[in-house]
């Protein structure tokens, strides 16, 4: 295909990093873990998958770890940002129904949530 | 009255056209909703076509226009939108399982500001989930065919889009980019593309993928189809905090100001091993006729390049992990049919409706953010960012537009990287710096490959630019022919 030569080159930079990945960056436990973090449920293939995945990208993006960049401010906005302010005034917003017409369960005015507290009706 | 021949009819001509009452507005969106019934199947570019409200739209429009009324610069035009575009009662999906079935209460800035214009919504477009991807396979509905060769994709995440233009089913699109997203597929699909500088157009019903990075911006056939959309849907909205409060440019204008005199420099670190041979050629012939077109060809550096695509995916997966924390099947979108408690809720629901690229985004995301990594990882992407926002300073000290290849490649066959997540990032090598320094870039095609495939060509300006790239960009099409070849139409 045309771009052959630049797939190879890809390739081989792709490479150098898996091949330079000697110890492992990430085991599938943390991999567990971080998944509770985000509130993810993911199967047992995906966990093992990911975790060759993450190791990967992990091993590459530890490019930017050799920079030396101490003295640097960190850049949060990529143009100068002062957040701008206006007065607190009441203005139009979505009705009740509106925001609640795409909720997958409702109940009268509210969304509807498995039960966090214990009480009267069940756990 | 019949409509024009659409195949690679001008935007600007079309709504010139409608608004001279050579033609209908009805009788364009007719003409459109037939070459996407005919040949949308092939491509699958849109994930929704309106035809319904298309025609309502049309036919007050045609009405005010028999009234004599002035219904704005892009009367009668139709135009598809990347599905992150929030639309007030049509479905709205971010190319998301998650989503499906969710209907928006309200309108996203820039599609309201095309309506206000005049221009008619064909449909919603499809695009990689959540607008991660480089190839649109990460849909999570279909993939996007690419109208030069079908078996290619029309890369990504903005795809459909792109597709779509290229292939005449709309006359012009909207897309977003985060790291390519918009200048990627208008390389890949022979058309023009421009991400406008950060805060340029606002991103209010913009669904987020990562904030700091997120632009919108508009997709073309010429240089002057993208100009005319972008001086519609940019402006300050006081809804997006990020939003510029400085006047529009006059961006159809500089499409024919000529460029006698500027300065346009050459990155170096953009023209190193690793570039297809063919998109080579192309892009130094293309520098040699920009020459020929009056400006000086300045050599540059931006120093930082290597560093680009791991702060990138630093930065972007780190907000992608914050923004789609509000996906938990409680207010909209998809929920898990049991769950015993609010914590099985949230992460059954969000294992059943994410895709494998936002998994895997999040995943990455959470665990640079974790505590005790955050410095060493996104603490340090947040530096190298200024680094590299910096080098795009000291360049534009010397030249006042850099030109560039869009992609190291044209578009590669549909599953041939879809297996390998990094291979896929890296070949954002030439688009993912522009976003992290805001400042504004535009794709446009400079020839194709021996294939027929087609070879992108990028201007970047400096913050607010938007004027010097298109005077670059108009130049270069003024004096090349490439923008009139066509796809033919899928059989």
């Amino acid at each position: 295909m045309p771009g052959c030569k630049s797939q190879e080159f890809q390739s081989s930079v792709a490479q150098e990093w898996y091949n330079r990945v000697q110890m492992t960056r990430i085991t599938a436990d943390e991999v567990r873990e971080i998944a509770v973090l985000a509130r993810l449920r993911l199967d047992p293939a995906e966990i093992e998958r990911l975790t060759h995945e993450l190791d990967g990208i992990l091993g590459y993006i530890d490019t930017v770890k050799g920079l030396d960049a101490a003295q640097v401010l960190p850049m949060t906005h990529a143009v100068p940002f002062d957040c701008p302010v206006r007065p607190d005034e009441v203005g139009a917003s979505l009705s009740i129904a509106e925001a609640l017409q795409n909720a997958p369960r409702r109940h009268a005015s509210s969304f509807e949530v498995p039960r966090i507290l214990p009480g009267p009706g069940g756990a | 009255m019949p409509a024009p021949d659409l195949r690679g009819a001008a935007l600007t001509e079309l709504a010139a056209g409608t608004a001279a009452g050579k033609w209908s507005a009805r009788d364009l969106v007719e003409t459109y909703l037939e070459r996407i019934a005919q040949l949308d199947k092939k491509l699958g570019c849109f994930l929704l076509v309106d035809g319904e409200g298309a025609r309502k739209t049309a036919d007050a429009i045609d009405k005010r226009l028999a009234a004599g009324e002035n219904v704005g610069p892009l009367a009668g035009v139709p135009v598809g939108l990347k599905d992150i575009f929030v639309t007030r009662g049509l479905e709205t999906t971010a190319g998301s399982k998650i989503l499906k079935g969710f209907i928006p209460p309200y309108e996203s800035t820039a599609s309201a500001r095309l309506a206000a214009a005049g221009a008619i919504r064909l449909g919603k477009l499809n695009m990689d989930e959540f607008a991660m991807g480089s190839s649109n396979e990460n849909s999570a509905y279909y993939p996007v065919h690419n109208p030069w060769n079908l078996d290619r994709v029309p890369g990504g995440s903005s795809g459909g889009s792109a597709a779509a233009v290229a292939a005449s089913l709309c006359a012009g699109a909207l897309g977003t980019d985060t790291g390519g997203s918009i200048r990627q597929p208008a390389s890949f699909c022979g058309i023009v593309g421009i991400k406008p500088t950060y805060g340029r157009v606002s991103r209010y019903g913009v669904i987020a993928f990562a904030s700091s990075l997120d632009h919108p911006g508009p997709f073309g056939r010429t240089v002057e189809d993208a100009a005319a959309l972008l001086e519609v849907i940019a402006g300050h909205d006081p809804m997006d905090s990020t939003s510029i409060p400085r006047p529009v440019g006059r961006y159809r204008a500089a499409c024919t100001a000529g460029i006698t005199g500027m300065r346009i420099g050459v990155p170096k670190e953009y023209f190193q091993a690793g570039m297809d041979s063919e998109v080579e050629n192309a892009v130094n012939l293309a520098l040699a006729e920009l020459g020929r077109a009056g400006a000086s060809i300045v050599p540059v550096s931006l120093p930082h390049t290597q560093y680009a695509i791991a702060t990138y995916y630093l930065i972007c997966t780190a907000e992608a992990s914050s923004n789609l924390a509000r996906y938990d099947g409680i207010r909209f979108g998809h929920r898990t049919a049991s769950a015993a408690s609010l914590e099985e809720l949230y992460a059954k629901t969000r294992g059943e409706g994410f895709g494998a690229e936002p998994k895997r985004r999040i995943m990455l995301g959470t665990y640079v953010l974790r505590a005790g990594y955050y410095e060493a990882y996104y603490g340090k992407a947040l530096r190298a960012r200024r680094l590299i926002a910096d080098d795009f300073t000291a360049a534009f000290a010397q030249c006042d537009v850099l030109v560039t290849p869009t992609s190291p490649i044209p578009a590669f066959k549909l599953g041939e990287r879809a297996q390998d997540p990094l291979q896929m990032y890296l070949a954002d090598i030439y688009t993912v710096a522009p976003p992290l320094a805001g400042v504004p870039a535009l794709s446009q095609c400079c020839g194709f490959t021996a294939a027929g495939l087609p070879i992108g060509l990028q201007s970047i300006g400096p913050p607010l630019g938007e004027e010097a790239v298109f005077r670059v960009a108009g130049a270069y099409q003024g004096r090349t022919d490439w923008h009139t070849r066509l796809p033919r139409d899928p059989s």
